[in-house]
């Protein structure tokens, strides 16, 4: 896929949360490159905060992180924005934490580490399910 | 290891010695109690009993003889009685009388004699030529004047013989005279000789001095004990008969029995071997000895194997149990490495995601117009290509990791074998690439699945796959693991082509602690903790090996019977993120 090939489309909003730094800058550096406007959050704290100020159309959001447990996140978002569309993203072995993540409301999961572009189906997926 | 075996071999072999001490002890304490309670009764009862016998004997022949004696003596009074001494005096008359009582008698009475007050004998009828014979000094005559009626010792007289008389005395105007008669020896000797019982028991006649009366059946020297106490004690025990039980010179014990005849001048005595006596005693005594022996030797032996049956059952139980110990110790470190091994998988996703959307991000500026010159483009993009690769593989590799570990329960579900050794033989598979060694995999497909705990049965595999891994050594070969319907088991073989295992070894391959890998390299357990899962599902596993030409184990485990209820598989995932 052409990093240009999404230029066309409404920017999809992105807000990544993954305690791993690294992770999250170069993912949040790819996907803007395919026109998303995206926001990174390292902790969980940080994601609700960032919430507070900006609406979403997609949150990708790690299962486990150190503050704040992704599923106490996942609840925390679907309270402020129930339309939000949320994605978990898990190392592998958790799937039945990804599932309990589904039952809370998430759209889906993914296990680490992933390929970007079932990441970005995923994520136009969940854009679609959002409008 | 070796000096706790030799505790344990000390340990079992105490044990052993102590049941069996405690089964005899047990066993024999009361048995010969009763036993010898039982036959000290017996004994005294029957001794009580043969001596009464032999007393009712001696009693009976005394009164015999007693009778005789009187018999005869009666006989003479009778003739001395009723006939003058005129008569008498007349041999044709007193041979005519002597016939008469031999006629009566038989030949008791040997001869008659008239002998008058100066000793002389007047008249005889008889089978010696004693005719006018002289017997004023003869120590019969003398004694025969003091008293009415005299019967005699036994003594050889005149007449060179063996023999007694039987006397009376009476009077002819004025003057004493003396009828006398003299008693067959043998005849009379015959009543005592008839007094027989068993082999050895014989009776004879002693007077006062303990001079034989009769003749006895064997040689006995009256002078010694117990013969000396009767004659010395008979005068206080006339009528009563005594008995004893003395040892002889030559050993032997023998029952003595004596009562008093003829007033107390004589003495009848009989004996017997206490042997002979008790004989039949003796015979149910050895008989209930071997008896008893038998038994004994019964008790002995069935407490012997008993004792080693139970020891032998009380050390493998103990053997099951340490190596249930075992078990649990491995299967909790296997959790704890299955733990250790999730958290490490994890961490590396984290760092291995981060290198691979690096590489996703350069790849994503190489697209930008300034790169698309470079001469080096097709040698970065190829490179990126490979970081991509290589994550895909750190995933994969971390992710059957990562499944490994979770199975860490030994609850029983379905399982299908060739997906578990599949998974095994990936696991494997960079042991095996060292050992420069190929694992050939030869499933039998559609196999039916397994109840089992995997966790269990993948233990069991991955041991075999590694201990065949490791029999490889450096020169490398072939595994080859075959899967296959064996009626109603489902057959896993696990065959090298490696050095083979001596036969002395194949023999304790399973036994808990066996091993010949290097100190430190093995427990010795892998092996017998596999047996045990496998025995415990009611499976078999058996070990075929030939020097030089490979090892080949070959497991066999039951299917689940039909109507079989299918255990839910409610294995907790180790939650990992």
């Amino acid at each position: 896929m052409s990093v240009k090939e999404s230029d066309q489309r409404d920017p999809i909003r992105l807000l990544i949360v993954d305690d791993e730094v690294g992770f999250v800058n170069i993912l949040a550096k790819r996907l803007r490159r395919r026109n998303m406007e995206v926001a990174s959050a390292y902790t969980g704290t940080e994601a609700i905060q960032i919430l507070r100020k900006q609406d979403f159309d997609v949150a990708v959001l790690d299962l486990k992180m150190e503050e704040m447990d992704g599923i106490e996140v996942l609840k925390i978002f679907k309270k402020m924005d129930p339309k939000m569309v949320v994605i978990m993203l898990t190392g592998h072995g958790s799937e039945q934490a990804a599932r309990e993540g589904i039952e809370f409301g998430a759209f889906d999961y993914l296990t680490k580490p992933c390929e970007l572009e079932e990441l970005l189906a995923k994520i136009r997926e969940a854009y679609q399910e959002r409008k | 290891m070796k000096p706790d075996r030799a505790k344990d071999n000390h340990y079992y072999h105490s044990l052993t010695r102590n049941m069996l001490l405690t089964v005899i002890i047990v066993s024999f304490t009361p048995m010969i109690l009763v036993s010898g309670v039982i036959l000290y009764q017996f004994q005294m009862s029957y001794h009580e009993k043969t001596h009464a016998h032999i007393e009712e004997l001696i009693q009976k022949h005394k009164q015999n003889i007693d009778s005789f004696l009187k018999e005869k003596l009666r006989d003479i009074r009778f003739m001395a009685d009723n006939f003058t001494f005129e008569e008498l005096r007349d041999e044709i008359f007193l041979r005519d009388k002597l016939e008469s009582l031999q006629k009566e008698f038989g030949p008791v009475f040997v001869d008659l004699g008239v002998i008058s007050e100066n000793g002389i004998q007047i008249a005889y009828a008889g089978p010696f030529k004693l005719g006018k014979a002289l017997y004023s000094q003869a120590d019969w005559f003398q004694k025969a004047m003091k008293s009415k009626y005299f019967i005699s010792d036994v003594f050889l007289g005149l007449r060179g013989l063996p023999h007694f008389i039987i006397a009376v005395r009476d009077n002819w105007m004025g003057e004493k005279w003396i009828l006398r008669a003299t008693i067959d020896f043998v005849a009379f000797n015959s009543l005592v000789e008839n007094i027989r019982i068993g082999e050895t028991g014989f009776a004879f006649i002693l007077n006062k001095e303990g001079k034989f009366q009769t003749k006895p059946l064997l040689d006995i020297v009256t002078t010694r004990k117990p013969y000396i106490d009767f004659l010395s004690d008979r005068n206080t025990t006339k009528d009563e008969i005594h008995v004893v039980e003395r040892t002889d010179e030559s050993g032997h014990k023998n029952i003595y029995v004596a009562t008093s005849l003829k007033n107390g001048d004589w003495l009848l005595v009989y004996q017997q071997r206490a042997s002979d006596a008790f004989s039949d005693f003796r015979r149910t005594l050895r008989v209930a000895l071997i008896i008893m022996l038998l038994g004994g030797l019964g008790i002995i032996t069935m407490a012997f194997i008993l004792s080693r049956r139970m020891v032998s059952r009380i050390a493998r139980a103990d053997r099951e149990k340490q190596m249930m110990n075992k078990q649990v110790v491995e299967t909790g470190k296997l959790a704890s490495v299955g733990e250790l091994a999730a958290g490490i998988a994890h961490e590396i996703n984290n760092p291995v995601a981060i290198m691979v959307e690096e590489a996703g991000w350069i790849e994503d500026i190489l697209e930008d117009e300034e790169f698309q010159e470079s001469e080096n483009l097709d040698e970065f993009k190829r490179a990126l290509e490979q970081i991509r690769t290589q994550g895909r593989r750190c995933k994969e590799i971390t992710h059957k990791l990562l499944h490994f570990a979770r199975k860490t329960d030994s609850r029983i579900q379905e399982v299908q074998i060739n997906d578990l050794i599949e998974e095994l033989v990936a696991l494997s598979a960079q042991k095996a690439k060292y050992s420069n060694t190929a694992i050939n995999k030869v499933f039998q497909k559609d196999l039916p699945p397994l109840q089992v705990s995997e966790t269990e049965v993948q233990q069991v595999f991955l041991n075999l796959i590694n201990n065949a891994l490791d029999a490889m050594d450096k020169k490398g070969g072939v595994i080859d693991v075959t899967t296959l319907m064996e009626g109603d088991h489902i057959a896993v073989q696990v065959a090298d082509n490696g050095p083979g295992i001596p036969e002395a070894n194949l023999a304790r391959i399973f036994d808990p602690f066996f091993t010949t890998k290097p100190v430190g390299k093995g427990t010795g357990l892998g092996l017998s903790i596999c047996y045990g899962i496998i025995k415990k599902m009611g499976g078999e596993i058996d070990v075929h090996s030939v020097m030089g030409g490979g090892t080949t184990f070959r497991v066999l485990i039951p299917l689940p019977k039909q109507g079989e209820p299918q255990e839910e598989d409610s294995a907790e995932e180790t939650d990992i993120h």
